[in-house]
């Protein structure tokens, strides 16, 4: 309603009234009265063209106005202007008390400063003007004519349709009949959830007495509803997609320690901590040394996270699980003490609370495919990460003699031995490997989840889960398990919630291994056991 | 083993003490008196709850500089429950009957807090919760210095189905899996029942502690929110999964104009961990703001910023203040000023001297300890969060009101009113 009085008023100026900045009203904006400051904020916008009032406008919804004394100021940078003319203050008054709206009134400002940059001549500044109000327009009746106008005017091809769209949901309430038609045959087109939502109410005979007008906003919805349905189930596949690639970083190393090696390694969630400490640590020496490349230092954190994670592993290896091979039990024990002192090293050298690790510019934000479905980029960049890791881990284990010498290793060890394969040389290497890339999936899941000591504990199940049930000793395997479980999980989550689907999963995974213990993938051939 | 013996030794002791004689633990204190400090500094929760302790430790040498309570010196004794709800039973009973603390400052959730309750119970020990909590529940034991729902959740509420906070009619019910989310939905769901929303309107969700995969969730509230009809999430989130529902949160785009978040557990030292340039103008409902100006809270501010240069906090430059830790300051110096008034540490005496307890508090406004309730009367904010993690007051209550632990919301809870 608030908002319905202000475009009223918007448009009566639109009229012709302009109102020059009264000093005394402006005032206004800085009351504690929720009522007054609104309604200073619509005349302010009413006299939206003039230069004063727009300047005032802009800082406005860049939070730059403040209260000096009795006096309304305009803070830019070190200078303080005059809210009403604009003109510097010298000397700059002392602790200026900046006024702040709230979210309906940012609203109001920014739809006061959109609508007028409508009919700007400059075209950048009518596009992103227009993209503004569609995505954030509200209730746009009295706009009506101002849309009207600016589609006369308008000759651009990209800025022609948003207008269309803008004049057709302002027009919904139009009282003539024809003109509603017209909106809401220009708005069947749309694919956004927004625009739905404007036209549910028409199916209410209370809202719309017209039947034909009802009908048609009927077969409007449900088009826009098959085009979201497309787009639903697009957003759930990639979700799915990311979890899973997700689950595969931090399988992967596992894969390869257990799978491959058959060591349980109840440490591995630890070694991802390793790796997610490693980006911290990255980014705090980028911080520190190299301010302007700040955005990279996730790219300087991959391979350091693996050579680190590498380092640890070997040492363990070295010194505990190197003597424990052949004894699951032990070795069980063993690297789950190891994943305590760990966990404790991690407390003592960077404080038991979690650290903060940043996105990089970069991968913040996302890439808007449909209305309803926008792919974050920290996701995006992860899913490819974890393509790379995977086509690293193929190579190396298919096409290296290292890989060569693994296989070997874990298909008959006397026998590659026998013919001169070091086998322990290999064990160590091996365990490095595993571990360095349990580290780079380290680095992967600080940009989505917390960094703390203990982080790795949250990981250790699902890790196991999936190299189960993939199939013990297959790479294929855990990447198939890591995508099945990720879209399943997604997909149950969306029906049943987080909870459940957790314990959906975990019941479905006991029934799974009961049935088929070798898991997705049986090694097949003949090998001794 | 010898440790152990002699704390079931111990235990047994100072149960049967209490038992026979009425007597309470804290009258073996010495020429110190001991306070016991329980919060988890590692684990989910210690985002949270590390500057409690910290702030507690601050109060307590601030107490100790004056001259300490009743002419002795307090001492601090900490102990570590790591986020782990057994845990914190394991390390009240230790505070109680091995070191015989006379009061303890401690728990965040209230699942801690329910934990530790049987023990304090047991060897009539004396608690002050700091946290905005559920209610359903009034403990002879506790003092509740945060809010109750009446204090917080529905004034939050009202404020979003007003014209001002942009009248929202749908609403997503969002929190992590335990008692304090699930009991809050319950209330405001009767409470929004009553106001006239329907059942289809309200959307509940819940995550296990620490999840950090918001994306379906997140999915899901843009679509409950393209039905028509102005959506609002009511967040109840707790700990560190905090960061990545806000970060997803801002990277789906999901702007406040649109679907506006207030969360009831996310204050300024929860914020410091993100970015929250995506997150401006989403709120949260507290009765303190680091942002509010009145001179109690400038001496507060710049007392804890001395205090963590002192102590060496990680990233002392940029510490804030929020409003548990205000709520452990005020319940500190209550303590202190009923235990001066008792002119005893004795829990019995302590209780009945809190009573009608005031404070000038640094939200600007003198805190009363109702007379009956255990609960402190306190005034509520509204903030909306800023670019640099500060929150703009936004609406606020004239003074303070008076907190209600037994919702009137829930059935079964009419004759409980007067409490």
């Amino acid at each position: 309603m608030k908002r319905l009085l202000f475009l009223i008023s918007l448009y009566l100026w639109a009229g012709g009234v302009a109102a020059a900045l009264d000093p005394a009203r402006l005032k206004d904006l800085a009351s504690d009265d929720f009522d007054v400051k609104q309604a200073a904020v619509a005349t302010l916008a009413a006299a939206g063209d003039d230069t004063d009032a727009q300047r005032l406008l802009k800082a406005l919804s860049e939070d730059a106005v403040a209260v000096a004394g009795e006096r309304l100021v305009i803070v830019a940078g070190d200078q303080v202007l005059d809210a009403a003319t604009g003109a510097a203050i010298k000397p700059a008054p002392a602790n200026p008390e900046s006024i702040n709206l709230n979210n309906s009134l940012r609203q109001q400002v920014d739809g006061a400063l959109a609508a007028v940059r409508l009919l700007s001549t400059d075209r950048a500044e009518r596009l992103t003007a227009a993209r503004a109000l569609l995505a954030d327009m509200g209730e746009g009746a009295p706009l009506l004519p101002l849309f009207d106008k600016a589609l006369a005017q308008e000759q651009d091809r990209e800025i022609k349709p948003i207008l269309v769209q803008l004049a057709a949901q302002a027009a919904l309430g139009s009282p003539d009949v024809a003109r509603r038609l017209q909106a809401v045959r220009d708005l069947a087109g749309s694919g956004s959830p927004a625009v739905k939502a404007l036209l549910l109410p028409l199916l209410d005979p209370a809202n719309e007495p017209e039947e034909k007008l009802r009908l048609e906003a009927g077969t409007a919805i449900k088009a826009i509803d098959a085009r979201l349905a497309w787009s639903d189930t697009a957003g759930q596949i990639f979700t799915g997609i990311s979890l899973g690639s997700i689950l595969l970083l931090a399988a992967l190393g596992l894969a390869i320690t257990y799978g491959v090696m058959g060591v349980i390694n109840m440490a591995h969630g630890e070694l991802l901590m390793v790796g997610a400490y490693s980006a911290y640590a990255m980014q705090a020496l980028f911080r520190a040394k190299f301010p302007e490349f700040v955005d990279y230092y996730v790219l300087a954190a991959v391979p350091v996270a693996f050579f680190v994670a590498a380092a640890v592993g070997m040492l363990m290896e070295r010194t505990v699980i190197r003597h424990l091979y052949g004894r699951p039990l032990e070795t069980l024990l063993a690297t789950w003490g190891l994943s305590l002192v760990l966990i404790q090293a991690a407390r003592l050298l960077f404080g038991a609370q979690n650290v903060e690790v940043a996105n990089p510019a970069w991968m913040s934000g996302g890439v808007q495919l449909a209305e309803n479905l926008s792919l974050p980029w920290n996701r995006l960049v992860i899913v490819a990460f974890s393509g790379f890791v995977l086509l690293l881990v193929w190579l190396m284990m298919n096409k290296t003699r290292l890989g060569m010498f693994v296989r070997a290793v874990t298909q008959n060890r006397p026998m590659a031995g026998c013919v001169g394969v070091p086998t322990a040389r290999i064990d160590t290497l091996a365990f490095g490997i595993g571990s360095g890339i349990a580290g780079l999936g380290g680095v992967a899941l600080s940009q989505i989840a917390n960094v703390g000591p203990d982080m790795g504990q949250g990981y250790i199940v699902d890790s196991f889960m999936v190299v189960v049930l993939g199939g013990v000793g297959q790479l294929a395997g855990a990447v198939w398990a890591a995508l099945g479980l990720g879209i399943v999980t997604k997909f149950l989550e969306g029906w049943a919630g987080a909870v459940i689907a957790k314990i959906l999963v975990l019941v479905f995974i006991i029934i799974f291994i009961q049935k088929r213990p070798q898991g997705l993938f049986a090694l097949k051939g003949r090998f001794v056991d | 083993m010898q440790n152990r013996r002699s704390f079931v030794k111990a235990a047994v002791l100072s149960a049967s003490i209490a038992a026979i004689g009425g007597l309470s633990s804290s009258a073996w204190a010495a020429d110190t008196i001991k306070v016991g400090i329980l919060h988890s500094l590692s684990g989910t929760m210690a985002i949270s709850e590390t500057a409690l302790k910290e702030t507690a430790l601050m109060t307590i040498e601030e107490i100790n500089a004056k001259g300490g309570v009743l002419g002795k010196k307090l001492e601090p004794v900490v102990v570590d429950p790591a986020s782990d709800w057994p845990k914190f039973a394991e390390k009240a009973r230790q505070l109680l009957s091995q070191d015989k603390v006379a009061v303890t400052f401690g728990c965040w959730t209230s699942v801690s807090r329910k934990s530790v309750l049987p023990v304090y119970k047991e060897l009539n020990g004396l608690l002050f919760y700091p946290v905005q909590y559920e209610g359903e529940e009034l403990e002879k034991n506790v003092f509740y210095t945060g809010a109750a729902p009446n204090q917080q959740a529905i004034p939050a509420v009202e404020y979003l189905m007003s014209k001002e906070g942009g009248s929202a009619k749908r609403f997503v019910l969002l929190g992590t899996d335990y008692v304090y989310p699930r009991t809050t939905n319950k209330i405001l769901r009767a409470f929004l029942k009553s106001k006239g929303v329907a059942d289809a309107d309200i959307m509940e969700e819940y995550t296990p502690f620490g999840h950090s995969d918001y994306q379906t969730i997140i999915a899901k509230i843009k679509k409950f929110a393209g039905e028509g009809k102005k959506t609002a999430v009511i967040s109840t989130i707790n700990g560190d999964s905090n960061v990545p529902f806000y970060k997803e949160l801002g990277n789906a785009g999901l702007k406040a104009k649109d679907v506006p978040v207030v969360a009831f557990s996310v204050g300024e030292e929860e914020l410091r961990g993100v970015d929250a340039k995506p997150l401006v103008g989403h709120l949260a409902a507290w009765n303190y703001f680091m942002s509010v100006k009145n001179p109690e809270n400038d001496k507060f501010i710049k007392m804890y910023r001395d205090w963590a240069k002192k102590a060496k906090l990680p990233k002392a430059d940029t510490v804030v203040t929020n409003d548990p830790m205000e709520a452990t300051y005020v319940g500190i110096h209550m303590w202190a000023q009923a235990v001066e008034k008792a002119k005893s540490t004795d829990t019995d005496k302590v209780i009945a001297a809190m009573a009608g307890q005031t404070f000038k508090a640094p939200s600007g406004f003198t805190l009363k300890m109702d007379e009956t309730n255990h609960h402190l009367h306190k005034p509520v904010f509204i903030g909306e969060i800023k670019a640099d993690g500060q929150f703009n007051v936004v609406w606020k209550t004239k003074g303070p009101i008076r907190a209600q632990p037994w919702s009137p919301f829930i059935p079964g809870n009419e004759g409980k009113q007067k409490l």
